[in-house]
């Protein structure tokens, strides 16, 4: 299979080329997570990437994310190979970069949804009044401007799981990552969720890259990328 | 910053039983130290003042040989120019001028080597406290004849009670053996059984006359305003005689007075350092607990420095609640049996024969409070950096999967 080359034109915001992330390398045990995946994604795209457990989904989102290095190749974010950055480079990029929404929600439970909601913006030391307005718009975007001073032990998963949407699309990330997103919901809050992705995709132009089993988001993603034993078996543009 | 101050205090309160039994663990620590080492440090003063108001006085100016073999010919020179100065230095509060002769104490029932004392009663009332430690009798004011001051142990050993004849025996500056009769007029008690058991007193004329020593001195005590002017008046006075502080006279209590400091630092510091395992315990369970919420925040963004600082300032508000609780409880339980004392009767006889009372007054210097709390928190800071570089070291990948 021949190896693309990396566009420095604008359009892509994701790049991978030639990803490997073999476990165990060189022992008995050896485990090919990633096969040697690459792949672009363009701004605002709105990608499932699916596949049967073990087939390296969540390890392409690690390598993507910038939370887990790959055995070999290059991870573009922009023209930025973030596989050259130092530790530190890489939590400083994640955080103005990439937004993160997680299978188990991942507030901070400390937290009430307003301040989960502008965490990272803190992080970024954006000023009061601008994380104020940007997380007002964002909670009434996902519908918990009732919500908005409880904590996450007083809402349910679905609600935990906008926030968490909320806080991820807050900083103005070039795109979010987010690991099954849906698995610990109820259908309900599963359709709630994705009208809610769907619309900020459209209304924001963010990108978004998921990670899923569910039918529900595969049927309104506009790709989807399958994986298998680490290599892209299919990739398709969904007519929505 | 302010946002990582909230997190950690909030994070403080999520586990309210954890948090609450190392605040308490720490409390008690502190309480249960500073307060040992106030009884400690109590009955140490109270060890040294006993010395001091029962004989030692803060000052004493004898002649350079007379401490080595208390031989009665070694008096003091020129004490007409020494009361001069006595009379006219600051911050010498009075003086009692002394004749010591080593001697025996007879009765029919046995006889006792002691200590005899020939003094001034109404001079050494000024400077010890012999006066206001009679048992039974009187002060040497109401005998006329030969009276004697003894100790109540001394007593109990002679079988002597007040009016008794006494024979004490002495040798005179000529060394000729004399035996006087005296009469008991007053029966003492100190907190200290071996001084009680070794020493009399009795007047000066009586036994001046007796010894031919009439007109000199074997030992002047001077008593200071306060103990810290000892060694400035010491400097002070002009003599070709041995002024020795009380810490020179008696080193094993200035010894213990001094090691006390170091002594209270080095407990402190066995506590601080069980202190210490417990806080790493704690916090240590409460990142590895956190590890998913730890992970998200590595994840998403947070550097290491900041979730650093996030840990360090969680052990930081824990002690930061305790550690005034427990100084504030030690400093009112030490405050109130500073002034009521702790009853030691059952084991009195054991502190009197150390010379200590058997009530003991708790005390500790103010600037000890600070010591230890500044200790405290940098004992707390340093527990805290093992559970923080344990968070550091997380995987965000692995440590934001679902269980």
């Amino acid at each position: 299979m021949e190896i693309p080359e990396i566009k420095k034109d604008g359009k892509n915001v994701i790049q991978t080329r030639d990803l490997y992330k073999i476990y165990n390398a060189g022992k008995g045990s050896e485990v090919r997570a990633l096969n040697g995946v690459s792949l672009s994604v363009d701004k605002g795209e709105f990608t499932a990437i699916v596949g049967p457990s073990g087939s390296g989904k969540s390890t392409l989102l690690n390598m993507i994310g910038g939370l887990d290095e790959p055995t070999s190749g290059d991870v573009y974010i922009d023209s930025i190979n973030i596989i050259d950055l130092k530790e530190n480079e890489l939590i400083n990029f994640r955080l103005h970069n990439i937004g993160f929404v997680f299978q188990a929600y991942n507030l901070i439970p400390v937290l009430n949804a307003r301040e989960n909601a502008g965490f990272i913006m803190l992080l970024q030391h954006t000023s009061g009044e601008e994380i104020d307005k940007r997380v007002d718009a964002l909670l009434q975007a996902v519908g918990l401007e009732k919500q908005a001073l409880k904590r996450p032990n007083q809402m349910s998963g679905g609600q935990q799981q906008r926030v968490a949407v909320a806080r991820a699309l807050a900083s103005k990330p070039k795109f979010v990552l987010a690991d099954e997103p849906t698995a610990n919901l109820d259908s309900k809050s599963t359709s709630d969720l994705l009208d809610i992705m769907v619309h900020l995709n459209k209304t924001e132009g963010m990108t978004f890259i998921f990670s899923t089993h569910d039918q529900r988001v595969i049927d309104r993603a506009h790709r989807v990328i399958t994986l298998e034993d680490g290599r892209i078996i299919t990739d398709t543009q969904e007519p929505n | 910053m302010k946002t990582l101050i909230l997190i950690a205090w909030r994070n403080v309160w999520r586990n309210r039983l954890r948090s609450g039994v190392v605040i308490l663990s720490v409390v008690l620590g502190l309480w249960s130290g500073l307060f040992v080492m106030a009884m400690t440090q109590g009955l140490n003063e109270q060890r040294m003042q006993s010395a001091i108001t029962t004989y030692l006085s803060h000052l004493q100016i004898h002649n350079p040989g007379f401490l080595e073999n208390y031989d009665k010919l070694d008096t003091l020179s020129h004490t007409s120019v020494l009361e001069g100065q006595l009379d006219t230095l600051p911050h010498v509060r009075s003086y009692s001028e002394r004749l010591i002769l080593q001697g025996m104490a007879s009765t029919a029932r046995g006889n006792y080597g002691v200590q005899i004392m020939g003094i001034f009663p109404e001079q050494e009332k000024e400077v010890t406290s012999i006066a206001g430690q009679l048992t039974e009798g009187t002060y040497l004011n109401q005998l006329k004849h030969n009276p004697v001051l003894i100790g109540e142990e001394l007593a109990r050993r002679l079988d002597a009670r007040i009016h008794s004849k006494v024979v004490l025996n002495f040798q005179d500056a000529s060394n000729n053996t004399i035996a006087a009769s005296f009469r008991v007029e007053g029966i003492f008690k100190t907190i200290n059984s071996a001084f009680d058991q070794g020493t009399i007193f009795v007047k000066y004329e009586d036994i001046a006359g007796l010894t031919g020593l009439q007109g000199k001195l074997h030992e002047v005590a001077v008593l200071c305003d306060n103990i810290q002017q000892a060694a400035p008046v010491k400097a002070r006075i002009r003599t070709a005689d041995q002024v020795e502080t009380w810490d020179e006279l008696a080193p094993e209590l200035g010894y213990a007075q001094r090691t006390m400091s170091s002594f209270i630092y080095i407990f402190m510091g066995i506590i601080l350092l069980a202190l210490a395992f417990g806080i790493v315990n704690t916090m240590l369970m409460a990142v590895l607990e956190r590890k998913r919420e730890l992970g998200m925040l590595l994840s998403v963004g947070m550097n290491k420095k900041r979730v650093f600082a996030m840990i360090l300032l969680e052990t930081c508000f824990l002690v930061l609640i305790a550690t005034p609780a427990g100084i504030m409880l030690a400093f009112l339980t030490i405050r109130y049996f500073g002034e009521h004392g702790i009853d030691l009767s059952v084991v009195a006889k054991g502190l009197e024969s150390l010379g200590m009372g058997a009530r003991v007054f708790t005390s500790l210097p103010a600037t000890m409070y600070l010591d230890i709390t500044l200790m405290t928190l940098a004992v707390a800071l340093l527990s805290a950096i093992v559970p923080a570089r344990r968070a550091l070291k997380l995987n965000p990948a692995e440590a934001v999967k679902p269980i």
